[in-house]
């Protein structure tokens, strides 16, 4: 079936199998392997991507269903060879070890932070709970979602907030 | 297989690619209930595919021909009318959660949402998959039921209306016919000083619930119970309707031998199965626990609406 998607800007169109999955022609067939497959259940989040501005996991869709949608993966976020303020975040407080959940994570971020852009520790947990990580018990993830929201704040209201 | 047949747990199965099947994605009702009617039983519904894809890809069911109804117009819509809220089963799970008037009047449908499954799989997962999949385990049937819902199921032959509590029939099984699609929720307005609530058990993040209680009542201007209806989940072959509460409470105030007497009797109407999730001894434990808790929470907001 051919379909046509929008990736990252790009408009792709593709003749894809009705019984691929949304994450196996974003690795497969457009060679987007940012976009991790972990637990393949729709468990981990590894997976996650935006459809429309929305976290959702690529493994438990099928890609004839983002047909005529936008879809978001990790590679969209960096301009070149410059990091999004979120994957810089993550740098800078270690949000990552063995990396495998980094993507997913990532996306989660982004749609939070596109949705509330000075959350709290209780909703990040919350926006959280779908994505899984082995390594790093959390903490540091959260600490590199504060971080992000506050590179990501403007530079006037980091003054204002600093004059207060 | 018949799909109420499978009787699965989705961690022990491996998981591959679906099975070959023909995708069909119609943007009209009238296309959709054409498709059913060609292919009958070698048919299934779509719409966020969070409980059915899973199932395709461990190949515990499959199906000839899948009939994707995500992309039909006019089934995502949220219309309160005074006397009820129609909710279109397109609904997303995280639209429902985020919907100020539910909050505020219909809170065992948002709670329920802010439980299902994690953020990622309620923006895709839809309120009519969630009813219309007929797990037990889904949460929006408590809920449903709880609130004395009603669906609407629309044909070729044109629309039928079926209660909540008369809906489910069996694990996986509704009462959803050849043809039909699930098109509407509609839950009546409740009626002044009413409050609702709904908990669940679950062990992880994400993971099915041990047990989840919905509990809706209405207090009488003295403060006495005036109204209660309680349903289960996980609890049974299909979510359990508590009938028979409101005689023994009509008029008297929620006090801790109240909440006990109501929560033995929820737990003797429930029908736990021992598995990965507990004994039966420890389900019926967590139901009435769950029942304590979601009755003082639904008798508070029934209060605080009061005095709205």
């Amino acid at each position: 079936m051919r379909i046509r998607i929008t990736v990252n800007g790009n408009q792709e169109e593709m003749d894809v199998e009705p019984r691929e999955l949304l994450a196996d022609v974003l690795r497969n067939r457009l060679d987007l392997k940012g976009t991790r497959i972990g637990c393949d259940t729709s468990n981990c989040g590894a997976c996650t991507v935006l459809i429309d501005g929305k976290a959702v996991k690529s493994c438990t869709m099928l890609a004839v269903q983002a047909d005529g949608h936008d879809v978001m993966t990790v590679e969209g976020l960096s301009d070149g060879e410059k990091l999004h303020p979120i994957q810089e975040a993550f740098v800078q407080k270690h949000g990552m070890q063995c990396g495998y959940c980094t993507s997913g994570m990532l996306m989660t971020a982004y749609w939070l932070l596109s949705r509330n852009k000075d959350p709290d520790d209780g909703e990040i947990r919350k926006f959280f709970s779908g994505n899984l990580c082995r390594c790093t018990g959390y903490q540091d993830i959260i600490d590199s979602v504060k971080y992000a929201s506050e590179l990501m704040q403007p530079q006037e209201e980091k003054l204002i907030a600093k004059e207060h | 297989m018949p799909l109420q047949k499978c009787k699965y747990h989705l961690y022990l199965v491996a998981f591959v690619s679906p099975k070959e099947f023909e995708y069909h994605a119609p943007a009209e009702l009238q296309e959709a209930f054409s498709l059913l009617k060609e292919h009958g039983d070698n048919a299934k519904i779509l719409a966020g595919g969070q409980s059915l894809i899973p199932l395709l890809k461990s190949r515990i069911f499959s199906v000839p021909h899948l009939v994707d109804i995500g992309r039909i117009r006019g089934l995502k819509n949220v219309v309160e009318n005074g006397s009820e809220i129609r909710i279109g089963a397109l609904v997303t799970i995280s639209d429902l959660e985020a919907n100020n008037e539910i909050r505020t009047r219909f809170q065992a449908i948002s709670d329920a949402a802010g439980l299902i499954g994690d953020p990622l799989v309620r923006n895709r997962g839809t309120i009519g998959g969630n009813i219309s999949h007929g797990d037990p385990s889904n949460d929006m049937p408590a809920a449903m039921v709880a609130l004395k819902a009603r669906f609407k199921l629309s044909s070729q032959q044109g629309e039928r209306i079926v209660d909540a509590g008369e809906f489910f029939i069996d694990t996986l099984q509704t009462d959803v016919r050849e043809g039909e699609i699930l098109t509407e929720i509609i839950v009546p307005e409740p009626r002044n000083r009413s409050g609702s609530a709904y908990m669940k058990l679950k062990k992880t993040a994400g993971d099915f619930c041990v047990a989840g209680v919905a509990v809706s009542v209405s207090l009488d201007q003295h403060g006495g119970l005036s109204g209660l209806n309680v349903a289960i989940t996980a609890a049974g072959p299909r979510v359990i309707e508590v009938k028979g509460l409101e005689e023994k409470v009509t008029g008297k105030k929620l006090n801790e031998e109240l909440s006990a007497i109501i929560s033995t009797e929820v737990v003797n109407a429930s029908e736990p199965a021992e598995d990965f999730y507990g004994t039966v001894e420890y389900k019926r434990k967590v139901i009435g626990l769950l029942t304590g808790d979601c009755l003082e929470l639904a008798v508070e907001r029934a209060k605080e609406g009061a005095k709205r």
